[in-house]
């Protein structure tokens, strides 16, 4: 439309004035978002750089190398082995089942386990690793490592987990580690954070747990920037944690494999002490089992196996063990005895094959009667009423405190799982325990080590170096903390006069040595090796009349749990002692024939540092011996691999 | 008509034309243009290809179309404004039924090479429309109350539509520009007042009465709202994209982490960061400095469109070209707005910034036609 010169005037004049005021108001308003910049980016700006800080950057844990365990001169008996496994990342790997399908193809899996990863894999968000296989061989790893082009997503990883090279031999005293459960965290109201990472391992049982502080370490952190739906971008601070310390114990590893195979299938343990110290160089129980299987996850049948064995292969019998000594007690009972002064050491008893009292009749083993019997005697021959007359003059307290001083009945500590006090009864234990008086009946019975006493083959062992030494050894089994060697404490001499001592030592020689010795048939020839000690055999039942007027029934006749405990406890070389040893067989039979030649092997092994000379076994059982020697299945001393021929 | 009676041999023809062109106003665009590649160069870590190399094509298309729409007679441009309004409006319906949606939001149609809104250039051909009822209009008759009902009937038309979407911030910007090229036209003062006591009023009814039997909503769209208005009580839904933008923005800091060093939106931190959020990584690695640069550009922008109006005498001219620039401060204000935390989120990009082809067209051809009526302004 047409307009007028003043109307085109008037319009831009009414333009101008409204756009000035538009332009006004957006001034105001632009300013309005440059204060509200300044107030985001200058006043609070310290504020937000926080913020933005705790969006990015995580703390992560780096798990501490585990310290290593090693016998007493430096072998390996716990250690850490790389691990190879190989992991895959969904979204780095694009199609997951041609992945997959392809890595399948490498290395051994089975098809569950192939559908297994596969569901994991699409389970997690796309961007969290997840393990296809774990403990790869080197040589399937390096397969992976090969085809990597081929399939995009999967890295191999190292990690390091616990490995035991001499599995069986040192599962009770090591024990195992395994994943940190609910139970372990329980109690501590400040748990070390590392214990949270998922897969990480704690000792559980034996030196792994009671040493578990030594071995761990402290973790290392690092912080990693991650961006908004958490994956890790990039490493950005590192600070290292402390590996654990490595502990050397006490044990000869070469000893104790000797032991652990020297015993073979038996249900037994044999415990070797350094009399002048307390080292304990050799732990053994037996059977044994692989704690290396509970570290990679047990199976339920391997688990049963197991528990159903009659033969308790998880019970660490060396230390938990609680057993009637039977005869080796006889020690205790004799030096309780000449201590308290009531026999002395030209005491004799005239043994008729049994003790009547209160009309009741005690027999001595020896049905025939032993004649009469002298304190030396009384061990040589391990004649019972001798003792059985001597307890009822001293007294059952007296036998006690006696015990206690040879380490019965007390707990000795070391750093292994549910180790036994043992019993050592007295009256007023008796009248706490079971609410009754004690009888002398009871006295007759623990006398020769039955009845209500009980220990366990280390506390024998340890009664043992105390007989031998004449000092109060204290049993130990860590060596060395990180190199650093751990200070004995120099062991007091015993309350007990050192004749007495001597007069019980000259007994245990002539048990192995003398011509009618209960374990004559285990002497060591050998003149510095000379062995001396004192057989046990005790009853897990008891014996009926009805039994009784049949006849002895045999041992080979009973089932194989209710035949006797076959013990023995020695020490050597005989005018030096060294080593003290006991063995515990359960259900074996007799000391003499069963638990002496066992005990005769592990000190003898412990004396010569090896396997011994034949020189040192009487000349009729050289050929013998030779042969059981040499069809030991010894593993490799040096890496502990097991032997890989078969017995013959 | 104005143009073809007066002055009209004093209007440049011909390859002159380009000499009279409003070369600061291209520097300009074309230096916002440059920061908002250079970011989503950064945002991508370094990889120019991943939306870098697309939004310097789009721009060269851009400004080319930008030239060839600025040497066109704006006459033309004003003989078009109907048909423009009309083919927006079609294809507005016809997306509401066959277009396709994203995040059920806005609704496009695919070209292949283009996902192109009809909404985004409605609001252009809305302008248009505008400036050229308005320079038909008798001037006396503009603040009469039936020729004031007509431009409100032509942008409420098309805002139900895009409002069915449902796109609320782009319904907003239309109503807006609407009323601003009224408010330039001349449109009595009063009318303005009557609808800002109407709204005002509306509002406060509505909050006010809440909580009283007569509240004039459901409780629910009552926390609806609250959602809305307030983000962050919802800090992990639709208050995340808020606070991660001002923890962007703040940690920015007066000079910034410096290029590409932005951990928010490298990090994935910042959602959208390429498209309505690009602001956020721009305040993070150059900070306040960087930020308050980019709004001066953008008040030149808007600064030189007004002069350019004002300086124009013709009726249409003038008012296109404060149509353009009120639309291109809207999208300015809301996105900022948004994303420093002062308006709930609503989806509108940032102009020359925000990566997508459509937007950044759209808005060219707008700078197009204030630079078409600039040459072409009587003399």
């Amino acid at each position: 439309m047409r307009r007028t010169q003043r109307e085109v005037e008037d319009s831009s004049r009414m333009i101008t004035r409204r756009s000035l005021m538009l332009g006004g108001a957006m001034a105001a308003m632009v300013a309005a978002l440059g204060a509200r910049m300044r107030y985001l980016q200058v006043d609070q700006a310290d504020e937000f750089r926080l913020l933005a800080e705790e969006n990015r950057i995580n703390i992560r844990l780096i798990p501490p190398t585990r310290g290593m365990i090693q016998d007493r001169n430096g072998k390996l008996i716990a250690g850490n082995e790389q691990n190879y496994r190989i992991i895959i990342t969904r979204d780095e790997a694009g199609d997951v089942d041609l992945v997959m399908r392809r890595l399948a193809s490498l290395i051994p899996m089975t098809a569950e386990e192939l559908d297994d990863t596969i569901a994991a894999v699409k389970k997690h968000s796309s961007f969290v690793p997840v393990i296809v296989k774990d403990r790869l061989s080197w040589e399937d790893f390096s397969k992976v490592s090969i085809n990597a082009p081929a399939l995009p997503g999967v890295a191999p990883e190292v990690g390091l987990s616990r490995l035991y090279p001499r599995d069986t031999d040192f599962a009770h005293v090591v024990g195992y580690v395994g994943a940190v459960s609910g139970q372990d965290l329980e109690g501590t109201t400040d748990p070390d954070p590392v214990l949270r990472l998922p897969k990480f391992q704690i000792g559980k049982v034996g030196v792994e747990r009671f040493m578990e502080a030594t071995l761990r370490g402290t973790a290392g952190t690092k912080k990693i920037e991650v961006n908004a739906v958490g994956r890790v971008m990039r490493e950005l601070e590192r600070e290292e944690g402390t590996p654990g310390a490595d502990i050397r114990l006490t044990i000869n590893a070469d000893l104790q494999n000797f032991v652990q195979a020297r015993l073979g299938d038996e249900s037994a343990a044999v415990v070797v002490v350094d009399v002048t110290n307390g080292d304990i160089l050799c732990c053994v129980s037996s059977p044994s089992f692989d704690p290396n299987l509970f570290v990679r996850g047990i199976s339920h049948t391997e688990y049963a196996s197991l528990t159903e064995n009659d033969h308790r292969p998880l019970a660490n019998k060396s230390v938990s063990g609680a057993y009637p000594p039977g005869s080796t007690f006889k020690m205790v009972t004799g030096l309780a005895a000449l201590t308290a002064g009531s026999i002395d050491e030209g005491y004799k008893v005239r043994c008729p094959g049994y003790l009547e009292f209160g009309g009741r009749r005690f027999h001595c083993w020896s049905r025939g009667g032993h004649g009469t019997v002298s304190l030396t005697n009384s061990l040589t021959w391990s004649c019972d009423v001798y003792y059985y007359d001597v307890a009822q003059k001293v007294g059952i307290d007296k036998i006690a405190e006696m015990g206690r001083i040879l380490g019965l009945g007390e707990r000795h500590d070391l750093p292994m799982s549910a180790i036994t006090e043992g019993n050592m009864p007295t009256k007023a234990w008796k009248q706490e325990r079971h609410k009754q008086d004690w009888r002398i009946g009871d006295t007759i019975n623990a006398s020769i080590g039955q009845g209500y006493v009980l220990a366990s083959p280390l506390q024998l062992a340890v009664m043992t170096a105390r007989i031998a030494s004449g000092t109060s050894v204290v049993p130990r089994l860590i060596r060395m903390i990180d190199g650093q060697e751990l200070p004995v404490a120099p062991a007091a001499a015993l309350p007990i006069d050192p004749a007495h001592l001597q007069a019980m030592r000259r007994g245990m020689h002539d048990v192995v040595n003398a011509e009618r010795g209960t374990a004559k048939g285990s002497k060591i020839v050998e003149p510095t090796m000379v062995l001396a000690g004192k057989t046990g055999t005790s009853q897990v039942r008891n014996i009926t009349k009805a039994e009784r007027e049949r006849g002895v029934v045999s041992n080979e006749d009973l089932p194989w749990n209710r035949r006797d405990h076959a013990l023995f406890v020695g020490f050597a070389p005989f005018d030096n002692p060294r080593y003290a040893v006991s063995v515990v067989v359960e259900h074996g039979g007799g000391g003499s024939a069963v638990a002496a030649p066992i005990a005769r092997d592990a000190i003898l092994y412990a004396m010569s540092d090896g396997v011994p000379s034949l020189d040192a076994y009487p000349k009729a059982q050289r050929g013998r011996i030779e042969s059981m020697l040499k069809e030991l299945p010894l593993r490799d001393p040096e890496t502990g691999a097991a032997p890989t021929t078969e017995r013959a | 008509m104005a143009f073809f009676e007066n002055r009209l041999k004093q209007v440049p023809t011909g390859p002159r034309k380009v000499l009279f062109i409003n070369w600061p106003l291209v520097v300009l665009v074309t230096a916002v243009a440059s920061v908002g590649v250079l970011m989503l160069w950064s945002i991508a870590g370094g990889d120019f290809e991943v939306w870098a190399r697309r939004q310097t094509q789009v721009f060269i298309v851009g400004m080319g179309l930008m030239f060839f729409v600025a040497l066109v007679p704006i006459w033309f441009w004003r003989s078009m404004a109907g048909i423009a309004y009309l083919v927006a409006f079609l294809l507005l319906v016809y997306v509401e039924f066959a277009g396709e949606t994203n995040k059920g939001a806005q609704r496009w149609i695919d070209f292949g090479f283009l996902q192109f809104q009809p909404s985004e250039m409605m609001k252009f051909a809305l302008v248009m429309l505008l400036a050229a009822y308005y320079d038909w209009l008798d001037v006396r008759k503009v603040s009469r109350p039936l020729w004031v009902l007509v431009p409100v009937l032509i942008t409420i038309l098309p805002t139900i539509l895009v409002l069915m979407q449902p796109n609320l911030g782009t319904s907003l910007m239309l109503i807006m520009a609407g009323a601003t090229v009224m408010f330039a036209a001349g449109v009595s003062l009063w009318y303005f007042a009557a609808v800002g006591v109407l709204v005002t009023g509306t509002v406060a009814a509505v909050f006010l009465t809440r909580g009283t039997p007569w509240q004039l909503l459901h409780d629910y769209q009552y926390s609806r709202i609250d959602t809305f208005l307030n983000p962050s009580a919802d800090p992990l839904g639709a208050g995340y994209n808020i606070i991660q933008a001002k923890i962007a923005l703040g940690s920015g800091g007066w000079s910034g982490k410096g290029f590409m060093q932005g951990t928010q939106s490298r990090l994935n931190f910042l959602p959208e960061k390429q498209t309505d959020f690009i602001f956020t990584t721009l305040a993070e690695e150059f900070g306040f400095v960087g930020a308050f640069s980019l709004l001066v550009l953008y008040a030149l922008i808007l600064g030189f469109c007004l002069v350019a109006a004002i300086q124009n005498r013709d009726r249409f001219s003038s008012l296109l070209i404060v149509g353009v620039a009120a639309n291109f401060f809207f999208y300015i204000m809301v996105n900022l707005s948004m994303v420093m935390g002062m308006a709930p989120v609503v989806g509108v990009p940032l102009p020359l910034m925000s990566y997508g082809g459509s937007a950044m067209l759209v808005i060219l051809v707008g700078f197009g036609l204030v630079q078409s009526a600039h040459v072409h302004r009587p003399r």
